[in-house]
Order: structure tokens, then sequence, then C-alpha cells
């Protein structure tokens, strides 16, 4: 696969830059509006604007430390236990998120969060659901298993894990970490699943199912993926932001349908950036 | 053909040669210990000695006295200290930084109860809880006294081992919408079990060894206390009274110290049969 080394004059994103405005008509879920993070003095990103379509797999790409993993704890407002200073606002269905009055279980409930390297709690199976569940109020028993049950057969875990439901979470394999964790978290039922390379911790057979199991949850979620993989954002992404350096920080550089973006995109170090994929 | 081993292999064989014998030279003190305190006391011992009331200032008679004020100043000692150091190393780990002014006071502070030497202790609660706040020779005062002895190594060692779990737990635990308290007392603590385990029998073992402390604070007097204000002697205390002022009283000394030890290792067990019951129950 030939690799292209960014040229010096394509470093960072001029000063003056405008992102072209999103092609889409599409209803929104999320709307990021002038979004800016500083974490202990230093800006992480600055002046984001991006929306997030509602039943769509929404994609961000870039190189690390542009602050792609920041935006998505700025959304659950997992930002507040860094001491992280965000400007801005963060609408979802007409609210602005960032408001101290927002309630947090309830947001948390609403917008789910997968993280790069799965984390089951170390207890059992059915603990890892009792406790969010019971968390959000849902005390039965009965119907904790009942959602456990449902959320396990859409990930397809069922069949594997039914008969030890009160073993240790722990001894699953990572694919099937991860699947848990998915399914922990559509156990609350969200509207929108946010992903932090969800797959990039797992080995290639586990990543193809996840990316199926990912490509069948937009029919029911709004997804918002932070993928390092190119190859996996032209499998199954919708939509494709590209986030890039300026001054140190992260800017969002282009943003638009998944296959503008791979095969004709308006900005060069976009072009650049997802070049060493078409080989 | 080389005959002669490389350095490697003769640094190697050194290094497990040493091990070894740190090891066992550990182990066989422990095990002359032992065998010494068992072959002197153990002819004192039947089932009268833990029943019977002392008899001419300890040579003969029993103790049983002395094991209801151990138990029962341990006991004390435990539901003082433990709330209070299980709360403050929650404070510390989970709502303060390291780098913090208070987080380094607190240590500080800590470090220095630590280092005190336990007849100061002894003196202080003498002054303090005996005197001052007078609740005289008794219970209480000797159980108030352990308590500080016994915070400092509890709060660190519960304190590590919160903050040895890794960050993302609680930050999965928070994505999911769960309260700061669930994920405290379902998450984090049954996940440091082994650590507070640890930390609770090392604090069982210091208290139950000590004797200046408790000389000043909970008494001289072999008497059964009937409340925790009255005063009553240890076991340690009494170790130490056998063998230091009563003459021929050494067989009965070494008979005490048996059964200390025994208690101690009988505690230690019944207290990680305990915990691995709250735990298993937490986790399924």
């Amino acid at each position: 696969m030939k690799t292209t080394a960014i040229p010096a004059h394509l470093k960072a994103v001029p000063d003056n830059y405008q992102v072209a405005p999103s092609a889409s008509q599409l209803p929104t879920h999320i709307n990021i509006e002038n979004l800016s993070l500083i974490i202990n003095k230093q800006l992480i990103f600055d002046s984001l604007n991006l929306p997030v379509y509602k039943n769509h797999i929404n994609t961000l790409i870039g190189p690390s430390g542009c602050g792609k993993s920041s935006l998505l704890n700025c959304i659950t407002r997992l930002s507040d236990y860094n001491k992280a200073k965000v400007e801005g606002q963060i609408l979802i269905d007409e609210n602005n998120i960032l408001d101290k009055k927002i309630d947090l279980i309830a947001l948390r409930r609403k917008v789910g969060m997968i993280f790069q390297k799965p984390v089951p709690f170390p207890m059992s199976i059915r603990k890892n659901f009792s406790l969010p569940l019971k968390e959000h109020g849902i005390k039965n028993r009965h119907d904790i298993e009942e959602k456990m049950e449902q959320a396990l057969r859409a990930v397809g875990l069922w069949k594997e894990v039914s008969s030890r439901i009160d073993s240790s979470a722990d001894k699953l394999s990572g694919g099937q970490q991860q699947r848990l964790c998915i399914a922990r978290v559509l156990a609350l039922e969200p509207k929108a699943i946010l992903m932090d390379e969800p797959c990039s911790s797992l080995d290639p057979i586990a990543t193809a199912i996840i990316e199926e199991l990912i490509l069948n949850l937009k029919e029911k979620y709004t997804v918002f993926l932070v993928t390092h993989n190119l190859a996996q954002a032209r499998r199954i992404a919708d939509f494709v932001a590209f986030m890039w350096y300026h001054d140190s920080h992260g800017k969002l550089v282009e943003h638009n349908h998944a296959d503008v973006i791979f095969e004709n995109p308006s900005n060069p170090i976009t072009a650049a950036y997802v070049q060493g994929l078409t080989e | 053909m080389n005959i002669l081993p490389t350095n490697n292999n003769a640094a190697d064989t050194l290094l497990k040669i040493a091990s070894w014998i740190s090891g066992l030279f550990i182990l066989l003190f422990f095990g002359y210990l032992l065998f010494d305190i068992t072959i002197n006391g153990i002819s004192r011992i039947d089932l009268g000695f833990f029943h019977n009331t002392p008899v001419n200032a300890g040579r003969q008679g029993g103790i049983f006295p002395m094991l209801i004020s151990t138990l029962w100043i341990l006991a004390l000692c435990l539901c003082i200290a433990l709330p209070i150091g299980l709360a403050t190393a929650i404070y510390l780990a989970e709502y303060t930084n390291e780098k913090q002014t208070l987080t380094r006071f607190i240590r500080r502070s800590l470090n220095i109860i630590a280092g005190v030497p336990s007849i100061v202790m002894g003196l202080f609660g003498y002054a303090f809880f005996v005197i001052a706040l007078q609740l005289g020779f008794s219970i209480l005062s000797g159980a108030l006294t352990l308590a500080f002895m016994v915070l400092p190594l509890l709060i660190r060692s519960i304190e590590d081992s919160l903050r040895a779990i890794p960050q993302s737990y609680r930050l999965n635990a928070h994505a999911l919408g769960l309260s700061q308290w669930r994920i405290i007392f379902q998450i984090l603590l049954p996940i440091a079990s082994q650590g507070i385990l640890l930390a609770v029998i090392l604090s069982i073992g210091r208290a139950m060894a000590e004797t200046a402390a408790l000389l000043y604070t909970s008494g001289y007097v072999m008497r059964t206390p009937d409340s925790m204000m009255d005063s009553g002697r240890s076991l340690s205390v009494h170790i130490f009274d056998l063998s230091m002022n009563v003459p021929g009283g050494e067989q009965s000394a070494y008979a005490s110290a048996l059964v200390l030890i025994v208690l101690l290792l009988m505690i230690n067990i019944f207290t990680a049969f305990i915990s691995q019951i709250i735990v298993n129950k937490s986790i399924r």
C-alpha cells in the first residue's frame, strides 16, 4: 500500500479556511455549534460546527491529537470530569446539553457511549445490565431480564452467553466484551450511540461482526463514530467529517457525504489524508 | 569449548539463592517463634484456661477477663476506625487528586501519626480521652486511642487500592449514567476489596499487638468489664505483666501469647471469609 507523507505546505489548515456548508437537508439529531474545548489551559479544538444526522452513520476521521475523542466526551458531558472548559453549544432535540441544569443521568440514557477498549464491569453479565437499569429506574427483576435478553439478541450474543449469564463478564473474548458493552448501552434504549474507535483493539473477524452490527444499528439509532481506520469509514460511513491540525489544536476541515469525501474532496489536505486508502 | 559459566548464569543463580535464603530465613524465624511459644505454653492450656478468671496474679487460673477486654477493645476500635478510614480514603481517592494541597497535607499528617511511638500515643490517649474527655480508664478510651493508631495505615491502603483502579471503569460507569454513590459502592469498592481486606487484617494485627498505648488508656486491672466505660486488661498487657512483673508467671505468659497468636489467626480467617461473602454477593 502506497503511503504518502503530507507535504509541508499542507501541514496546517490556513487561518481563514471555511468549512463548506453541509450538503444535506436531512434532519439532524445532534447539532454541534461553535464548540471549543480547553483542558488545563490548552486549547484542544476550536469553533467546531458539525451536524450529526438522525439514523445515519456519521463518522469523524483525522489524526491523533485533534480532539476527536474529546469531542465525543463533550457530547455526553464526560468532559466535566477532566475540568474541561467548553464553549459553544451542543443541541440535542433543541436543548443545549452544555447547560448546567441538564439532567446528566437522562442525557446519558439518551446518548450512549462505547469506548475504544471494552470495559465490562468485573462482575456477572447479569449484574453488568442490572446496575445501569436499576439506576435508570427499572428495578423489577423480570423487566431487567427481558431488556437484557433483547439487547443481547440485538448484538448477536444471546446464543453465546445465555447459558452463563451469571458468570463473570471478564471471561468473554475481546470481541464478545465489546458487543456486551454495546448491548449494555442498547438495554437503556438510547436515541444516539457514540463510538470511539470501537474496533481498534479487536481482531479483523470481531471487527467485521461489529461493523455489521453498526450497519444494523442505524435503523433505530443515530450513530456517531470516531475511527482511525479509513477502510472502515469507507465501508460503513454515510457522512464523514475530517479534522486536522491548526496551530497545535484541532479544526474541522471538511464535512460531507462519505463518497464525496473519499472520491472528490474539496480540500487538498483531505485528499492527501484519504489518499493512502485508495491503493 | 567454553567450560566456564558465563557471567549471566552466575548472577542469576546467585540472585535465586539469595532470594530463597531470605524467604527461608523469615519462615524459620516465624517457625521458631511459634515453636518456642507452643512448647513453653501448651502445658498451661486447657478448657479452663479460657473461661476461668486469673488466680494468684495470673500464675494459675485462666484469662477470661483479658479475652473479653481484648475482643471488646478490638471490636470497638474497628467500629470507630473502619467507617472513618473508609470515608476518608474514598474522599481522597475519588474527590481529590494527588497534587492538591489538602491531599498532601492530609497525607503528611497521617504519616506523622503513623510514626508516633505507641507509648506517646498512649500518653496522648491518657491526656485526651481519659482525662480531658473524662472517659476514664476504659475499653472506650483504649479503642479510641487504637483507632488513631490504626487509621493512617487503613486510610493509606484503601486509598491506594482505589487509586489503582483504572480510570476507564469510572468513565464507563459515568457514561452509563451511574450515580457517584453507585459507582463507589457497587463497582469500585468490590474491585478494591482485596486491598481493603489486607488493610483491615494488618490493622487488626496492629491493634491486637498494642501494649503501651493500652496500658495508659484501657487500664491494668484484671477484671471482666461490664460496659465499655469499665477498664480492662488486654491480653498483650497481661503478657507484659506476667513476663516482667510476676515472678513465676513465664509459663502463663507463653500460654497467653499462644492464645493471642491463634486468636489473631482465627480473626484473619473469619475476616477473609466474611469479605469473600460480601464481594460475591455484590458481583453476582
